[in-house]
């Protein structure tokens, strides 16, 4: 163990899962300074604009973590599924990681040749497209069966 | 070593989790890329358009029943639990009380108003009215026509001079001794007087809810707001009574059932899922089918197994040992959606599909955003 090489790992004390306030991470956006004076009048903008997707300290471009605020199960396991089903994507894990905080975590691990913000984006489209096809698929079924229903009856 | 393909009858093998007498197995699934050396498993919108199809079973406005066939439960879940605690309705969420002498006390009173589903024009609950946003501590709540509904409730127990004076039934010797969901009046303001008027009106879906019980000099004065809610914050807003799905039963029969043990096997599921039909001469002289010598008597098919529930009953019997196999199918969700009323039932079930995908939407603008 002692001869382990210096790695890109982080030790535990510097990268909490969850409930991290306000991190000075390069890779992450503060924009909490920026809006406070801007969007003073507009209240529905204002809450538009809270950035509820963050990257966790630690990651790479191949491997890394996200928090999704209020998300749950619902988009966890979903988007867990469809990033799995894209073949760069080396390994998928979603997390809450303590149930009375309303924040999801997302591991994305890929292969060389992508990254794993890619990866996630691929599977919020992904997502969206699955969605209009059961959509149009569900409108047809209810249609073809109100119809066999009227000629039956 | 060249990769075989999947023959048609493999990939119908593994879409069937096993049920036995006392496991099950094949419980993942493993349409994923790598877990089949050679196979392409990737995403595919084309794909799943091909694979993927609904078939419904009922669609009422309270009720309504669904096959989706052909996508993951992962998916199908998002959609259940959106249904239940994402979908919006209009629910009582603030009861001023100015008097109440009933024997109910208001916070009761206040719990029960909060329960009755309530329905009303369909355009104007679900686009003309937009989220009421909670004031900050101190600060005047901001009620206007599009985010809170106002209803009243004033009603007061009296005796009724024309009752038999042998009368014991309380609803005949007293007026409004009973009151109803149905004596709630809805006050309009504003813009609502377009959008619920006439049989769009703000009105309980059932008008029979009993809400208290009153005696003679008993009154209830109370007014009410009406906001937007999900389920999430309080079961009162979930638009559905149950949003629910079953996994379609598989019944498979290896080997021919017949005569007494086939009316023994059609007892160990419920009515209608085994059918009883003669073996035919054909059947009958196929060698090796097991039918040989059987012409004319009973044998146990199996005619709707959707309504199986899946109870093992007949595997716990010697004599079909070998002879059936149970299972599911992984990929087919049979839902059952009840509405409460504010809401077609099929239109939550798209509604919770939009839903999906806006969160989806939203999401990648903010990594987007994120990212920059």
């Amino acid at each position: 163990m002692a001869a382990r090489p210096e790695s890109e790992d982080i030790a535990m004390d510097d990268a909490p899962t969850s409930h991290q306030p306000e991190v000075k991470d390069d890779t992450m956006v503060d924009d909490e300074g920026e809006d406070v004076d801007e969007n003073e009048d507009d209240e529905e903008e204002e809450e538009e604009e809270t950035q509820r997707v963050k990257l966790l300290p630690g990651s790479t471009e191949t491997a890394a973590s996200f928090e999704f605020a209020n998300e749950g199960h619902t988009l966890g396991n979903a988007l867990r599924y469809v990033i799995m089903r894209n073949p760069d994507v080396e390994f998928c894990a979603y997390a809450i990681p303590h149930p009375s905080e309303a924040k999801m975590n997302v591991r994305i691990q890929t292969f060389e040749g992508t990254t794993a913000i890619e990866a996630l984006e691929k599977g919020l489209r992904d997502i969206q497209e699955l969605c209009d096809v059961v959509t149009d698929k569900f409108v047809a079924a209810a249609a073809d069966f109100a119809q066999k229903k009227a000629v039956t009856a | 070593m060249p990769h075989k393909p999947p023959t048609q009858e493999e990939l119908e093998k593994r879409k069937i989790v096993g049920i036995n007498l006392e496991t099950v197995t094949d419980v993942q699934s493993t349409d994923f890329p790598g877990h089949y050396p050679g196979e392409d498993h990737a995403w595919d919108i084309e794909r799943f358009k091909k694979g993927f199809s609904v078939e419904f079973h009922q669609n009422d406005p309270y009720e309504a029943s669904f096959s989706l066939i052909g996508c993951d439960a992962s998916i199908a879940n998002a959609f259940r639990r959106i249904m239940i605690a994402d979908v919006p309705t209009l629910a009582i969420e603030n009861v001023f009380i100015w008097n109440n002498t009933s024997v109910i006390q208001d916070e009761v009173l206040a719990h029960r108003l909060g329960l009755i589903p309530f329905t009303g024009g369909r355009e104007g609950l679900h686009d003309f009215l937009k989220w009421f946003k909670k004031p900050a501590e101190g600060e005047q709540p901001n009620c206007t026509d599009y985010n809170t509904v106002e209803l009243a409730l004033n009603i007061k127990c009296e005796h009724n001079e024309n009752a038999d004076p042998n009368e014991t039934d309380p609803t005949k010797l007293y007026h409004h001794a009973h009151v109803y969901a149905k004596d709630i009046v809805f006050k309009p303001i504003g813009r609502q007087a377009h959008y619920f008027s006439g049989e769009n009106a703000i009105r309980p879906v059932n008008p029979d809810i009993l809400i208290a019980k009153l005696r003679p000099g008993q009154e209830i004065n109370l007014t009410m707001h009406m906001h937007k809610g999900v389920g999430s914050d309080h079961a009162k807003f979930s638009p559905v009574a149950t949003a629910s799905y079953r996994i379609m039963p598989t019944i498979t029969i290896n080997q021919p059932i017949l005569g007494r043990d086939a009316e023994k096997f059609q007892k160990c599921f419920p009515k209608g899922v085994i059918g009883l039909e003669k073996v035919t001469a054909k059947e009958a002289a196929q060698k090796g089918s097991g039918y040989e010598g059987y012409e004319g008597k009973l044998k146990a098919v199996v005619v709707d197994p959707k309504s199986d529930t899946v109870s093992r009953e007949a595997l716990r019997h010697e004599e079909f040992k070998d002879k059936v196999k149970l299972g599911r199918r992984r990929d087919h969700f049979i839902y059952l959606v009840e509405s409460t009323g504010q809401w077609e039932s099929d239109a939550i079930f798209l509604e919770s599909v939009q839903h999906l995908k806006e969160k989806a939407k939203s999401l990648e603008k903010q990594l987007i955003n994120m990212v920059r």
